[in-house]
């Protein structure tokens, strides 16, 4: 008996493999999450969709077995059940099966893990669009970010505002070209995250995370600090606006020309507080203000 | 209903003590119980302080942890009033960052743990195999005085300058260090943190030396009860996970008191370690928090199915798999860090789907063909398979780094694992109170108040965690304190907090329930559910040292097999060697 269910149980494995590939191909639905804005955030999305897609199918059949079951055994009458237990081939099915489930995800999982992780080398030319990377240093910090373009000499800082005009620093990147990311901390860990790239990632003391962003078209696209960083961790915002890449360029040569360049530090280690502060830098209402004890940490 | 057979000549016949009747005199060791009966010792509240009996330390655990749990539920609350609306101002941003932390610090370290293996593992292991106390009575005191203590510590931080501890319940470093966080609130929390940590050690030790080496006669480990079994994992965990907690703890304390840099970047140390350490400690937490849990549930269902567990062994190595396999997924919560192999440790996140699919699997085994009555503990049981189903299958999908890139941090985590702490620790919890409480009190609980309870804590838990699986997609971070209005956010947050405030309503249910059935008892007897287990055999509550006769324990189900000899548990499994189902002499009590 046990032997013969075999056949079944492997168009089963054969259905649950194909059925994300078949989605795939097809309009995947978002289940509430983004499409993707960049070419990696819509790897994560096929990922997401196809994953939560086999969590419904299954989770969906262990709910009505649940359900039957309650419904179906109620008691209705004083009559004592069999009294049976223990049957080693259905223990075993539900054993292996899940186990062939679970390898699946896993396969998927590290096939797309690769693609949202694969950075190219730093300053190299990407070989599917031929255009070079644009290296951008994130520097998070109680609370803010500053975002250096060392191939551009420009530098753009910001601290965050308490109150509801509060909107953040923001990063300007050329659409449909890879940008690499080096992103660090100067104080404690924040979290980089943007909704619509489906991606986020610590900025931690002591450690430098490189990753690569390729956003897809033009527009604006809300950031927030997701790691919880302190008293301010709530106005942690920021936004990365993707422009054409002539835009870009243009959008460098003005940020030069105000007065926006590098700070001395190095890339990454400068804070707003050892340079005179650039333009676009805005403080804390005065009533909300601490005293930023961490600035003269990034000079040690 | 219940078939009444004659006991067996080979038990001796009840004492004519009452099981109520005894005193603190009998708590030397060998007391026999009638002689001390009657024995006016210090009363009341003295009585009660300086008890060392498992069940008198096991209920003042149960109280303690729950006015704690109540303590928590009112803090959630005003986080979810705060979050209603957008730039929002109910509390101010540090207020809220002290609420959060003590919340998340006492639901899991004050309140999940201590009610479970403090308060129900405590007063039903050593009845579940017939033991008369814990091992170590004296130890068991310690343990409750610790985490009364250290509750009382972490709590005291509210009233000093600065305010409680505010980094969150992981107290990531460097924001818990001296410079970003320093206030006397920091250090009481994590004085808290060692007191209640030892105060678990020592209950784990407890548990694992009562479950060794106090036994009755025929209760073998493969006769257990699943609860039992469920504990004794449990308390290796503890053993394994909180000694890492205390020292990381201590380290920190070194760091911010003593000029230690083990976790500051300037002094060559490193603040990812305190991750790595403390979810070294916080993986494993994670299943100390829910494996007794599960080991309730696995109770009430086959006693309301009046089946047995679907598949004992089955169960008991699905346990152990998922505590194996807890040690080495810790850097799943570090994902994002970027310092850690993705691929092994999403593997092992994963790997741990199959034995709890095992236990689903088990669960609706034991119900299958049953007779299934929904008295209020099969409610929350019920209640609590959908929620951890619903948990579960969001954990799997958190598994996977890429889709964890994308919520980390962000109220679909925040979802997920409350759907996964409430449907354990709190219907779980509740399934388990309402199971044992008439073993414990004597008295029985009003079904309707708590059909009451079960209902509106059902709807209000779905009502306020669902949203948030939208919000943390919309791109709602955690631990925020307010958000702007052009977010999106607001409609998904309204509903989110009326679903709060429906679940802290239900408790109101449960309060007019104890209080109603306190004040006209209906007696429970000693068997009020037709039980399976050893703990239904004795009186309620159970006299001092628990039994003056056991019945033969020839299965898991020795009260069922007593009370039902035609449809005695049949054995389809024994220890190797051991002749199957063979009747052993069994007289007196145990101690
Ligand atoms: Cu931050």
């Amino acid at each position: 008996m046990y032997r013969a269910k075999a056949p079944s149980r492997r168009l089963l494995t054969a259905l649950l493999v194909a059925a994300p590939l078949v989605l795939a191909a097809c309009n995947q639905p978002s289940y509430g999450a983004s499409r993707g804005a960049t070419t990696q955030g819509q790897d994560t999305f096929k990922l997401w969709s196809a994953m939560v897609t086999i969590g419904i199918v299954i989770g969906g059949i262990v709910a009505v077995l649940i359900l039957w079951s309650v419904f179906r055994y109620r008691r209705r009458s004083e009559e004592m059940p069999k009294q049976f237990h223990e049957n080693v081939p259905i223990e075993i099915l539900y054993t292996v099966l899940p186990i062939i489930i679970v390898g699946f995800l896993f396969a998927f999982t590290v096939l797309t893990e690769n693609n949202v992780d694969a950075t190219v080398a730093a300053g190299a030319t990407v070989t599917s669009t031929g255009k070079p990377v644009v290296d951008i240093t994130v520097t998070a910090f109680q609370w803010g970010w500053r975002f250096d373009y060392p191939g551009l000499n420009v530098g753009v800082a910001g601290t965050t505002t308490h109150g509801p005009d509060n909107h953040g620093p923001q990063m300007v990147v050329p659409a449909g070209q890879t940008v690499q990311i080096t992103l660090v901390s100067d104080d404690v860990v924040h979290g980089f995250y943007v909704r619509d790239f489906n991606f986020s990632r610590y900025a931690q003391p002591g450690v430098t995370n490189v990753f690569d962003l390729t956003v897809i078209h033009t527009g604006t696209y809300d950031g927030q600090c997701t790691q919880f960083c302190g008293l301010y961790h709530s106005d942690m915002l920021f936004s990365v606006r993707a422009v054409t890449p002539a835009g870009f360029e243009q959008w460098a040569s003005s940020e030069v020309a105000a007065g926006n360049t590098l700070q001395a530090a190095g890339a990454g280690a400068g804070s707003s507080a050892s340079n005179t502060p650039p333009p676009n830098t805005r403080q804390y209402h005065s009533n909300a203000a601490p005293a930023p004890s961490t600035k003269p940490k990034a000079l040690a | 209903m219940t078939t009444t057979v004659e006991r067996p000549e080979l038990l001796t016949p009840e004492p004519a003590g009452g099981p109520d009747a005894h005193g603190p005199g009998a708590h030397g060791p060998g007391g026999a119980a009638p002689e001390h009966a009657h024995h006016e010792g210090p009363s009341g509240i003295v009585n009660w302080l300086t008890s060392t009996d498992h069940k008198v330390i096991g209920k003042s655990y149960m109280i303690t942890s729950l006015v704690l749990f109540f303590l928590a539920g009112v803090m959630a609350l005003v986080i979810r009033a705060q979050l209603m609306e957008p730039n929002s101002s109910v509390v101010s941003y540090q207020t809220y960052n002290e609420l959060f932390t003590m919340h998340g610090s006492l639901m899991l370290y004050l309140f999940a743990g201590p009610f479970a293996f403090g308060g129900l593992a405590n007063y039903i292991v050593p009845l579940q195999i017939g033991a008369p106390d814990m091992a170590f009575p004296r130890l068991n005191a310690l343990s409750y005085w610790l985490y009364l203590g250290g509750s009382i510590t972490m709590l005291s931080g509210f009233l000093v300058a600065g305010g409680a501890a505010s980094f969150g319940w992981v107290a990531y470093a460097p924001l818990s260090n001296a410079t970003n966080s320093p206030g006397a609130g920091a250090d009481l929390w994590l004085m808290a943190l060692a007191l209640t940590g030892f105060s678990a050690i020592f209950t784990g030790v407890n548990l694992v030396a009562t479950i060794f080496y106090l036994r009755a006669p025929g209760m073998t480990m493969f006769r257990m009860p699943i609860f039992t079994w469920n504990m004794l994992v449990t308390a290796i965990l503890i053993l394994i996970a909180f000694p890492v907690l205390f020292a990381a703890v201590v380290m920190l304390f070194c760091d911010r008191h003593f000029g230690t840099h083990i976790f500051s970047v300037q002094g060559g140390g490193s603040p990812i370690l305190w991750q790595q350490l403390f979810w070294f400690f916080g993986h494993p937490e994670v299943y100390i928090l829910a494996l007794p849990y599960f080991g309730m549930v696995t109770e009430v269902i086959p006693v309301f199915s009046r089946k047995p567990l679907f598949g004992y062994r089955g169960m008991v190595f699905a346990t152990m798999s998922i505590a194996a396999l807890s040690t080495g997924v810790w850097a799943h919560h570090m994902f994002t860090t970027g310092v850690v192999l993705l691929p092994f440790f999403s593997l092992l996140s994963y790997l741990i789907a199959v034995p709890t699919g095992i236990k689903f699997f088990n669960w609706i085994g034991t119900m299958w063909r049953g007779q299934i009555a929904f008295a209020v503990p099969m409610l929350f049981s019920i209640g609590f398979l959908f929620a951890f189903l619903m948990g579960g299958v969001t954990g799997v999908l958190l598994a996977s780094p890429p889709i964890d890139f994308m919520t980390h941090d962000t109220y679909f985590v925040v979802a997920h694992f409350h759907q996964v702490l409430v449907g354990t620790a709190v219907f779980a919890a509740f399934a388990g109170f309402y199971f044992w409480y008439p073993k414990m009190f004597g008295r029985m609980l009003r079904e309707s108040w708590g059909k009451l309870h079960f209902w509106s804590l059902f709807v209000g838990f779905w009502v306020c965690y669902t949203p948030q699986y939208l919000l943390g997609l919309h791109g709602m971070p955690r631990r925020i304190a307010t958000y702007a209005p052009d977010t999106g956010w607001t409609t998904l947050n309204v509903i989110s907090t009326v679903g709060a405030f429906i679940m802290g309503a239900s408790f109101l249910f449960f309060f007019v329930n104890l209080v109603v059935s306190w004040a006209r008892p209906v007696p429970a007897g000693s068997n009020p559910w037709d039980g399976h287990t050893l703990e239904w055999f004795t009186t309620s509550p159970p006299p001092h040292h628990n039994y003056t006769h056991l019945p033969p324990i020839r299965s898991e189900r020795p009260t069922w097999d007593y009370n039902h000899p035609e449809h005695r548990t049949v054995i389809t499994h024994r220890t190797p060697g051991a002749p199957p189902d063979q009747p052993k002499e069994l007289t007196g009590a145990p101690s």
